[in-house]
Order: structure tokens, then sequence, then C-alpha cells
């Protein structure tokens, strides 16, 4: 009987595991399971290009049903997983059919952290096709948003809408300045400006303390006693890993599923995790963690097709972190340790006004990350350069290395 | 051999493609995709189409000549 390998999560992770299964030379059976009834689709444009309207359903797919097909992959969608059995090899659908493994891949990612101010109509998380769509409509009626959250998602919808169109836009986020989880606050500094250079008003360093229904829309309230009449407000506040399901396995969950360096849940050998719902220990961070970022869930599926493929030659996954977002005509790109109370310096890019680098270094001057605005020239030599124990100064004379400058004429 | 063909216009400057393959893949100054070498021997297209499929938008392309 040839073996199979049950992947259960139809997003980047899922996809790209079952993708590289095929790719690696894997002859078994390759199920693809997911509790939404859409074909797989990737997660980045819903907060631009879906929202936007300039990116259909069709530019996110990730798998078609005939790409699927020719590729051996067994797509069964609208099939929540609702338990696993590892001493038996079975997955339980909510339907009550239980799928045999060989292998099984937990690719179910992270849900949007819900608002904790209750969500009546109008308030929004981003985190599925559905929502990105439901958001859309509610952006084109018009009306003051009220975006909770300067982090990624919340700034790249603020971004989004204004591109829009919306006039009256307001992020709020009980940190000083935006993206402090990443950034130190001199760069976060740059990042409200920003957005306030782009006509939104940023309310930082104040919490939220509910959102009230009023007679023609919403109120947000702030801690400093603010209300915010909001037509439509977005939760942009985290998120956290989808392992419920997981709750009666035996495994060892915290904060995801907790594996071995090979992406292995800890104490199992055929039971692998991958994407943002999957905690291992990074070599680099000395510690566990979870990263929420779509590079390492195209790398961490790489490395597990490999394992299931060649389980006598495993492969650790030790990414080097890279995450980009999109925020109005912006580029903005982190790779490696980044923030936090890491010294930095700043190199200027080729457009001064708009392009730079902020590079991150430890107490030794070792580089550890980087931050580039507008100059992915730049993110390529700090990404690079991560892990290699370089000094920061010498990354950044590799940064503005004289070169002759090349361009392919497709940016006016 | 494979060709290696790029959408310029899709192209973000994401840089998956250069960080997993620097032999075949540059970005320009204005964080465009540079494909260096446009035709790679058969040997060699099970790592640039792992490179490739790096890409966040689909921009490259690996066919057969």
């Amino acid at each position: 009987m040839s073996p199979v390998t049950v992947i259960v999560g139809t997003s980047i992770g899922g996809v790209r595991t079952a993708q590289g299964l095929r790719a690696a030379g894997y002859d078994g059976e390759v199920l693809l399971v997911g509790e939404e009834t859409a074909l797989p689709y990737d997660k980045p444009p819903l907060s631009k290009g879906l929202l936007a309207g300039t990116s259909s359903i069709e530019d996110l797919t990730l798998l078609t049903e005939r790409a699927a097909r020719e590729a051996g992959i067994r797509l069964l969608l609208g099939r929540a997983a609702t338990g696993l059995d590892i001493g038996t090899n079975t997955v339980t659908l909510a339907d009550g059919e239980r799928l045999r493994y060989d292998d099984v891949v937990i690719a179910t990612g992270a849900r949007a952290r819900p608002s904790p101010w209750g969500e009546p109509r109008g308030v929004h998380v981003v985190r599925t096709l559905g929502d990105a769509q439901r958001l859309a409509v509610d952006l084109r009626r018009g009306g003051p948003l009220v975006v909770v959250g300067a982090g990624f998602i919340g700034a790249e919808v603020a971004a989004t809408a204004r591109g829009l169109g919306a006039a009256d836009v307001t992020m709020v986020d009980p940190a000083p300045v935006p993206l402090s989880r990443v950034l130190d606050p001199e760069v976060a500094r740059w990042f409200a400006g920003l957005h306030a250079g782009h006509g939104v008003t940023t309310r930082f360093g104040v919490g939220v303390e509910g959102i009230d229904r009023a007679r023609d829309g919403l109120v947000v309230r702030l801690a400093d006693g603010a209300r915010l009449p909001a037509a439509t407000v977005v939760v942009g506040i985290g998120a956290v890993p989808q392992d419920g399901w997981l709750r009666s396995s035996g495994l060892r969950i915290d904060d995801g599923v907790v594996c071995d360096r090979y992406s292995r849940a800890v104490g199992t050998e055929h039971v692998h995790a991958v994407g943002d719902v999957a905690r291992w220990p990074h070599p680099r961070a000395g510690e566990l963690v979870r990263a929420e970022h779509w590079t390492n869930a195209v790398e961490q599926a790489a490395c597990v097709a490999h394992n299931i493929t060649r389980p006598r030659q495993p492969r650790a996954h030790a990414p080097v972190e890279y995450v980009w977002s999109d925020q109005y005509d912006h580029t903005i790109q982190l790779t490696g340790r980044t923030g936090g109370r890491l010294g930095h310096l700043t190199v200027p890019g080729p457009d001064p006004d708009r392009s730079f680098a902020v590079l991150y270094a430890d107490a030794e001057g070792t580089f550890t990350g980087a931050v580039t605005v507008n100059w992915p020239r730049a993110l390529v030599a700090c990404r690079q350069a991560v892990g290699t124990e370089a000094p920061a100064a010498e990354v950044r004379d590799r940064v503005t290395a004289a070169r002759p400058r090349t361009t392919t004429g497709a940016r006016p | 051999m494979a060709v290696v063909k790029a959408d310029l216009a899709l192209c973000q400057g994401y840089a998956n493609c250069v960080v997993a393959a620097d032999d075949v893949f540059d970005i320009d100054d204005d964080g465009v995709v540079l494909v260096l070498r446009g035709e790679v021997p058969e040997s060699e297209r099970p790592r640039i189409v792992d490179a490739a499929r790096t890409c966040p938008v689909s921009a490259l392309e690996v066919a057969d000549s």
C-alpha cells in the first residue's frame, strides 16, 4: 500500500508542502484538507490588492482544481479537521470521516485575534478571504474608518483605504509608535510620519476602551476620553495559532505546536507542523519561536516536504527572517532581528528622501538584522548577511558599495 | 536547457529569488528583478524552479526551451 500524507490547512504552508512533496519525488498519496470552501488562496494581498480591487480572487488562488489534479494532490475543501489521534494515525473531520496517514502535516495557521470590544456590525478583522471581501464592501460605502492596531495589517489597511479615497482614516494604538514590536522608537516615528503625511490621523499611545453602536454607525471610545465616530472599524491586534483542534491529541501545545528543529511535533516522528501554527527552536534565537510570515511558511514547507520524503536525512529549519509590507507607494522590508534594545545605524539610499536602510546590531556591534524602505537591493545584502556574524559596519559598507547603476526600465 | 522568464510588471522587489539563487537572479536599483542567465542547463532546473517558486507574486517562470 502506498504511503499517505495528510496535510491539514490549505493556506500557503499546506499548499507548498503538498507541492514540495511532489517536487521531492514523494510517490504516496497527498491529501490537502481545509475548513474553507474556497480554493486555496494567498493571504498577503487580502489587506492590499484584494481590498483595493486591483487583485481578483483568481489572482490570489494558490492551487486550482486542475493544478491539484495534475500534481496528484487530493483536495478536500470545506472539511474542518476536529481531531488528531497519533496512536491510530488518524485525522478526524467534522463530518466524522477519519483519514489514516503515514505522515500528517499541521498547517492550520493562525486566526485573527478577535476584537475584545465585541463585534457589532461594521467591526472587522482581516485574516480570511471572507473577512477581506466584507471589509471591501464596507470601505466602499464610505464614512470614517478607525483602524485599531498599528502593526502590519492595520498599517496596510489604513494605507489601502486612503488609496481608495477614504477621507477620514484614524489609526489608534496603545504603543507610542507604530510597529513597536519590530522597530526601535526612532525608526518607528518615521513610520508614524508616513501615515500622517498620507492624511491618516494617528492616535498613538492611547488604548481603546470600547466600541459602541451609535444611531448612525459606531463610536470608538479611547482611554483619554476621546470618542471617534466610525462607519467602519478594523481591529488588527495580532493573531492566535489555530491549535484548538489538537487539544486532545497529546501533542505539546503551547502558543502553537511545539516542534523539534526538524519541524516535527516534539516526541513524534511523523507529525510535522508548518507556518504560523508551528513553534520550533530557532538556532539563532536560542529559544522556541513562532513566525507569522509568508516566506517562513514557504521555507518550512520545503523543509517538511524534504523530511517526509527523506526521513533518514532530515533537514533542520533555520530560516533568515524576512517580512515585507506595502504601504502607500512604499516597500518596507525587514530581515533578521530588529528593534527592541538593539543599536542601529541608518544608511541613506539612492533617493535619500524616499529610500533608506536601518541596520541593527547587538552590544558587540554584530549585525542582527535590518529594515529597508524602498531599497530592495539593500535588503538583499542585509538578508544575505544575517547569521554570518558580520560586524554591522561591514554590512553597511556592503550595502553602500559602489556599483554601476542598473535598471530594467520596468519602473518609470 | 530551461528558459527563465520574469514578468517585470508583476515583480514587487521582494527579492526571495535573489536570496534563493543569486547566480540567476538579481535586482535592479528600482527594485525590479534582473534575470542574469536566461537559460540554465537541465541539471540546474530543480534548484531554479524552487527559487522561482519563492516569488510571492508568481512573477517567475521556468519553461522548456
